[in-house]
């Protein structure tokens, strides 16, 4: 049985202190995605402690650049499908941290006014279509979204993310099968943390790269990228995109990433040999791009003024968070069926 | 006014509103080039072209969450899942997705889908293509739950479940394919939510669904004939939203309430209008509502024992004048 190397990836792209394909532009746009990201997930992991964000939460700690590199390539009108992991692709999306935290801490500011949760951000006005908490059932939802473009001649795509455990589910291999054999404008792109849940994917996997080995059963290119690497995940984004949008078909992308803490709250990953989080930590997505900054002659006071605003509006959404009241309770009562109520009978 | 067969109903829906509107497409197995394992889609691929009328591959869990995605960025998917019983391996979608998601994302994404299926026993093929489930669906919030009787409601109804913004679940019943109806010419459109009353009677009211009716309201003439009793024989037609008052308004009326399920006997959607009846109509009752189901058992294949095992004509004319007689 393969046993995935816990080593993590060399960094493929290198700077050369001028710009290139990608530009600054886009470069501080996927810098401040990844720096929001990590200070909300921190953030959202502190009020946990604090007992102020209740339920389960899932975070992205370590995964920011799968989250930054595929929603900054997008194109607006496209159309994100996350997992109960999905605070990330979220925010990647330009969703506020004051609706991403109000929803964690339950309160009437929450994206859903805390009748969703954690594990169900959505933002349909973001094209973010459902986090979905059962594992692979997203992939066929976002093969029906890219249907419905491909039926009506229009131009977006969708992308669904998931996590390495998701390809030994059936709803993988039929959404897979079904969206090569339809040629459907849907990327599928499988976040390789290492684990499922608990336990090391190489111990339950028949192949070493769960995603990416099993891309040949459908007719796809093999594809592993590293995923801590925005710049790599951009430009792979970039041409999964392209090639959907030309109506080749489908895309399949194991971006190989690591998750800094547990994978839920009740978590504390006592399961990673020692050492592993540490030489992760040295690969860290947050680190790698701040380097790549500098590398291209982003100058650190400019780099420090994105840090400094992110912190203020995590701060300032926080404080708005803890200020908001609890949900109403009328709302209990509708939104169940389409006339705004919840009657069954007359 | 032509007659057609259930059978042949089901195309005629589908193909009502597929030609009424470009953005319902229709996809599931063997529906499109073989026109459906029951031959309930026949044509259709030939009219609508090969872009709304798809062949997919045995994948339920892609059928119906393909469904959803198209539903909910704008189109109104007709999918098809060949068997019922098959619903429980992509109940995901039936349970967990369709129903939830606009509650979930507090009413930020819809779900107008149809999903058709085949229910329904007497066709001798066993324990796993021969249950009647429409309980499995009944029972959770957020879906809409039809089945039709004859070919003028699969048509009516088929076409309002279309239109309907909710994911609407409907059951054809696989051993009423064959039977036929009067449908009128020109476009059939039913309204969900309505029970109807089929025979007029004053001693008991038979609350029956699919292919029960037809045994209801067989069952209801011979206690006439034989026995003098005048039973009122309603077609229930919709779970969810499910029609109380007309329900409620036919017990007032006889005093005595019967159902006719083919469910299996527990947690069976009777058991469910005996308790809205218990509740709220108690004191117009001259005696216990009494449910006529199938037992609880798995079905078997042979015809003499499916036979027995589903509420037959005998059955229910014999409980009822048995309980009237009590």
């Amino acid at each position: 049985m393969a046993r995935k190397p816990s080593r993590a990836p060399a960094s493929s792209a290198r700077g050369d202190g001028v710009n290139d394909d990608i530009g600054e532009e886009l470069r501080l746009r996927l810098y401040q995605t990844q720096v929001t990201i990590r200070e909300a997930e921190q953030r959202a992991y502190d009020l946990f402690l604090q007992n102020l964000v209740k339920g389960t939460s899932h975070l992205s700690l370590g995964q920011e650049a799968v989250a930054a590199g595929f929603a900054v390539a997008m194109k607006p009108g496209d159309l994100s499908f996350c997992t109960y992991r999905g605070h990330a692709h979220t925010l990647a999306r330009g969703v506020s941290v004051e609706k991403v935290l109000g929803e964690l801490m339950q309160r009437s500011n929450g994206l859903m006014r805390g009748k969703g949760g954690s594990m169900h951000l959505t933002s349909a006005e973001h094209g973010v279509m459902g986090s979905y908490a059962i594992i692979g059932a997203h992939l066929p939802i976002a093969c029906g979204a890219a249907l419905r473009a491909q039926y009506k001649g229009q131009n977006d795509v969708s992308v669904c993310f998931f996590g390495d455990g998701t390809t030994n589910i059936g709803a993988f291999h039929e959404a897979l099968n079904f969206a090569a054999v339809w040629k459907l404008p849907v990327i599928f792109v499988c976040e390789n943390n290492l684990y499922m849940e608990y336990t090391p994917i190489g111990d339950v996997t028949a192949v070493e790269h769960p995603a990416a080995d099993r891309a040949a059963a459908y007719g796809l290119e093999r594809i592993v990228v590293d995923g801590n690497d925005a710049d790599v995940v951009y430009r792979t984004a970039a041409a999964a995109y392209d090639r959907a949008r030309a109506g080749k078909g489908p895309s399949l992308i194991e971006c190989m990433t690591y998750r800094h803490s547990g994978h839920s709250r009740a978590d504390p990953a006592k399961y990673r040999p020692e050492g592993e989080l540490e030489r992760w930590k040295q690969h860290d997505p947050i680190k790698i791009y701040r380097e790549r900054l500098k590398q291209f002659g982003v100058q650190e006071p400019a780099i420090a003024a994105i840090e400094s605003e992110v912190k203020r509006v995590v701060d300032e959404a926080t404080e708005k968070c803890k200020a908001a009241p609890p949900p109403p309770l009328d709302i209990l009562w509708t939104d169940v069926y389409a006339d705004g109520g919840w009657a069954w009978r007359n | 006014m032509a007659e057609l067969t259930y059978r042949d109903a089901v195309a005629r829906g589908i193909a009502q509103e597929m030609a009424r509107d470009p953005d319902v497409i229709f996809f599931g197995e063997d529906i499109a080039k073989a026109g459906g394992v029951f031959k309930t889609t026949v044509g259709l691929l030939e009219q609508f072209g090969p872009k709304r009328v798809r062949d997919t591959p045995i994948s339920e869990q892609a059928i119906l969450g393909a469904a959803m995605g198209a539903a909910m960025t704008g189109l109104k998917p007709i999918a098809e899942i060949m068997f019922s019983d098959f619903f429980a391996v992509c109940f995901d979608y039936i349970a967990n997705e369709f129903p939830k998601s606009r509650y979930m994302s507090d009413g930020q994404l819809k779900c107008p889908l149809v999903v058709r299926t085949a229910n329904g026993a007497g066709s001798r093929f066993g324990a796993q293509h021969s249950q009647s489930v429409e309980n499995w669906a009944m029972m959770i919030p957020g879906l809409k739950v039809v089945a039709p009787s004859s070919p003028r409601d699969v048509v009516g109804l088929l076409a309002a479940a279309v239109r309907d913004p909710d994911p609407v679940i409907f059951f054809e019943h696989k051993s009423l394919y064959a039977t036929k109806g009067e449908v009128p010419d020109g476009e059939i459109v039913d309204t969900l939510g309505t029970a109807r009353i089929i025979r007029g009677g004053k001693d008991a009211t038979i609350l029956a669904l699919a292919l029960m009716v037809p045994r209801a309201l067989d069952a209801a003439e011979r206690l006439q004939a034989q026995h003098g009793i005048d039973c009122e024989v309603v077609d229930v037609r919709s779970l969810v939203p499910l029609d109380t008052q007309t329900i409620l308004g036919s017990v007032a009326r006889t005093h005595r309430v019967f159902t006719v399920e083919e469910n299996p006997r527990l947690c069976g959607w009777g058991a469910e209008l005996v308790s809205i009846i218990a509740d709220e109509a108690f004191y117009d009752l001259d005696g216990p509502p009494v449910r006529i189901t199938t037992p609880h058992i798995p079905l078997p294949a042979a015809d003499v024992m499916e036979d027995i095992v589903l509420p037959t004509v005998d059955r229910i004319t014999e409980t009822v004048r048995r309980s009237l007689s009590a």
